[in-house]
């Protein structure tokens, strides 16, 4: 397949290994934000590639990870309401809220179903008048802009009977607040390459001056992360602290301007609470004053949900990078892909899941 | 509430349609519910059929039932796949089949010239296959209770292998073969349901399996497991026989057969084509000096012309699945939890 074979060839994986090798002098720490890398790295086998200097952390960019529980809640409970033709992504539907995943609804007969654009939901919206189709707008920077056109071309049709449960996140505050924790262990991020398709990366350059730093905008394919690794290990080798392109044949410095047009019209800027991580400030997207009609949690008022995660969960520290999935007691015994504690075990792309899938063999979890 | 229950029975309280994806829910409820409650020498072998000896004759005897979505597809319809599903069953256990039973279950409000049209499929199958449908049943249900025609077949068996073929006969060191490229069936069948199109159609690879299995037998091959690689893939199918066996099993991923418009459609739709399903393909477990014996004798037969080794079974990491990736990383090919879901971005 062209486009994907050459940067996946056996020959260019092995002279970018050799090349890190040669390069580093002592330990480094990079975390990969996007868990679309991280599943190339496990499924790969990349790690076994890498010198042992080199350790990988998972980062946060799980969008079905990070949506808060009582957002699945309120997702569960509207996808009951007989009304409701509930449409979503796929990964959603297996994540646990506090007692029933959306799979469990489905199961008990709501009407949930798995789309692949917003737009094929905005096209049941229009095909059956009678029924309210609420999208769960999941998602980081990569998936607003579709999401933002459902919802513009829903105005712009005037569909009264759509509706977004918006639970939208961004990637540069998250990336801010791994960085001031105290137990911060990251010395070079791989930023992730589709999100930085639709905004660019100029957000990214006061964060690797503040914080001394490198920020390698990278791919996902085996050839694409490791020339991320060997970029960043020149720039932490040589001292410095740079904003940089692995991905240039996707990504350019100001991104995808008409889609950044697209979001900027019709979200604004908002708190939003992380799952496992808690409120950071202006990290999430809401829908804008005048397309307000269109938000499925005021549509759908509900009162009196209680919201409760497990206990035995570290997903918060999994996602800030502190810990690694295989170092929960409750990984792979109380907690498996049939019965997860937390989402980031059901996720596509979640962290427990990648090592779950993966990396369970006692060989590939020691150089994970 | 406390979600987690000290003595869990099953993990849900209703059954999901992962329980029917062939993963690790479809054995959820077999070694929960359907074991312990038939109980019985024949079922506790968990092979593809029940071997049992019937005044002195080896028999073979499976079942299985079809709800595919479309009824047609390229390839195929609902109909050879009913027969072929069955009788690939029998080949499995190293059996020419013989004899199949039909059920239809039909929607009211289905269309007769379908049902004739399905019927006309299942003698052409039968035809090729060499076996006879010998009896049948026919229920209709109310409109909407039914997805227009669901199929049950069962097949009887003659066994001509004179070894026992199945998972406690493999042996460390046994070469694995495949029949032929991977995924073409489930892509062939999602391309339909989800509107796709593709340059080159791709095209369900449903085909009787007891003509590789009898050439194999008849050439003095010393076959040791047979599984076709249906609901759950490759990777579901060599995860029963490695927990079955307790054998290791290393899998080397760029020796995996997948066509290229099926590697494409699968990147498109976030599958992986190692556990897409197939209906026309199985994985032989043969010992290694014979495994280019075995893979001439497939590559002869037109319908695993292209067989190929790709992998072997080893003593260590008894019960997993092991895969050398592309680049040469190591990583466990796990069977999947429940349904293969299109990915988020």
């Amino acid at each position: 397949m062209k486009f994907l074979d050459e940067y996946r060839d056996p020959e260019a994986v092995a002279r970018l290994a050799s090349a890190i090798r040669k390069r580093v002098t002592r330990p480094w720490t990079l975390m990969e934000i996007c868990g679309g890398q991280t599943h190339t790295i496990l499924k790969s086998g990349l790690p076994d590639l890498l010198p042992p200097e080199i350790s990988l952390l998972h980062g946060p960019g799980c969008p079905v990870c990070v949506t808060p529980v009582e957002l699945i809640d309120r997702a569960v409970a509207i996808a009951a309401r007989p009304e409701v033709i509930f449409t979503s992504f796929g990964d959603m539907l297996r994540v646990p809220g506090s007692s029933r995943s959306l799979f469990n609804a489905k199961a008990g007969g709501a009407d949930v179903r798995i789309v692949y654009s917003p737009l094929d939901a905005v096209k049941l919206a229009r095909a059956n008048p009678s029924r309210e189709v609420v999208f769960f707008a999941v998602g980081f920077e990569t998936t607003a802009p579709a999401n933002a056109m459902a919802v513009w071309q829903a105005a712009r049709e005037g569909l009264r009977n759509f509706s977004v449960l918006v639970a939208h996140v961004l990637v540069p505050p998250a990336m801010e607040a791994i960085l001031s924790a105290p137990d911060c262990r990251v010395n070079a991020f791989l930023a992730a390459g589709h999100v930085c398709t639709v905004m660019g990366y100029q957000e990214y350059e006061p964060i690797a001056a503040r914080y001394r730093v490198p920020i390698v905008v990278t791919g996902f394919e085996p050839v694409d992360l490791l020339e991320g690794i060997h970029m960043a290990v020149q720039q932490l080798e040589s001292g410095r602290a740079e904003v940089e392109n692995q991905y240039s044949r996707s990504v350019r410095r100001d991104g995808n301007l008409p889609a950044r047009q697209r979001i900027a019209e019709v979200f604004e800027i908002s708190p939003r609470c992380w799952r496992g991580i808690g409120e950071i400030p202006a990290s999430g997207l809401r829908l804008r004053e005048p397309y307000r009609a269109f938000d499925a949690e005021s549509r759908f008022a509900m009162e009196g949900l209680r919201s409760f995660e497990s206990p035995e969960c570290i997903a918060g520290l999994v996602l800030r990078g502190v810990k690694k999935p295989h170092e929960c007691p409750a990984f792979g015994t109380l907690c498996t892909p049939e019965s997860p504690l937390g989402a980031p075990m059901v996720s596509s792309e979640g962290a427990c899941a990648a090592y779950h899938q993966y990396a369970r063999h006692a060989r590939s979890l020691r150089s994970a | 509430m406390n979600p987690i229950c000290p003595t869990p029975f099953l993990n849900e309280d209703r059954i999901l349609l992962a329980h029917g994806g062939g993963g690790r829910l479809t054995h959820q409820l077999i070694d929960r519910i359907f074991v312990p409650e038939f109980r019985n020498p024949a079922l506790e072998a968990l092979h593809d059929g029940a071997l049992l000896t019937v005044g002195g004759a080896r028999l073979a005897f499976t079942t299985d039932s079809y709800v595919v979505r479309p009824l047609f597809f390229p390839g195929g319809n609902i109909g050879d796949l009913a027969v072929y599903g069955t009788v690939n069953d029998l080949a499995m256990c190293g059996a020419r089949p013989l004899y199949l039973s039909a059920g239809f279950i039909l929607e009211e409000g289905l269309p007769v010239e379908t049902l004739r049209q399905v019927a006309v499929s299942m003698r052409q199958a039968a035809g090729a296959a060499g076996v006879s449908l010998v009896t049948g049943d026919t229920k209709v249900v109310d409109k909407g209770k039914g997805d227009g025609m669901f199929i049950n077949t069962a097949g009887i068996g003659l066994v001509q292998s004179e070894r026992p073929i199945g998972p406690a006969s493999v042996q460390p060191g046994d070469a694995v073969l495949v029949s032929g490229d991977l995924g073409s069936h489930g892509v062939a069948i999602l391309s339909v349901r989800e509107g796709l199109e593709f340059e080159s159609p791709i095209v369900s690879d449903t085909a009787p399996l007891w003509t590789p299995v009898a050439a194999l037998l008849e050439g003095g091959i010393e076959v040791h497991c047979l599984r076709d690689l249906t609901r759950g893939g490759l990777a579901t199918s060599l995860n029963e026989i490695a927990a079955g066996r307790g054998a290791g099993i290393r899998v080397e991923e760029a020796a995996v057969p997948v066509r290229e418009p099926v590697r494409a459609a699968c990147e498109i739709l976030g599958l992986d084509p190692l556990y897409v399903a197939n209906e026309g393909r199985f994985a032989a477990f043969v010992p290694a000096a014979q495994a280019e014996a075995a893979l001439g004798i497939l590559r002869r037969c037109e319908v695993s012309a292209g067989a190929a080794r790709i992998g072997e079974v080893s003593q260590e990491d008894p019960g997993s699945v092991i895969l050398r990736s592309r680049i040469g990383g190591h990583r466990v090919l796990d069977m999947l939890s429940g349904e293969q879901l299109p990915r988020i971005c």
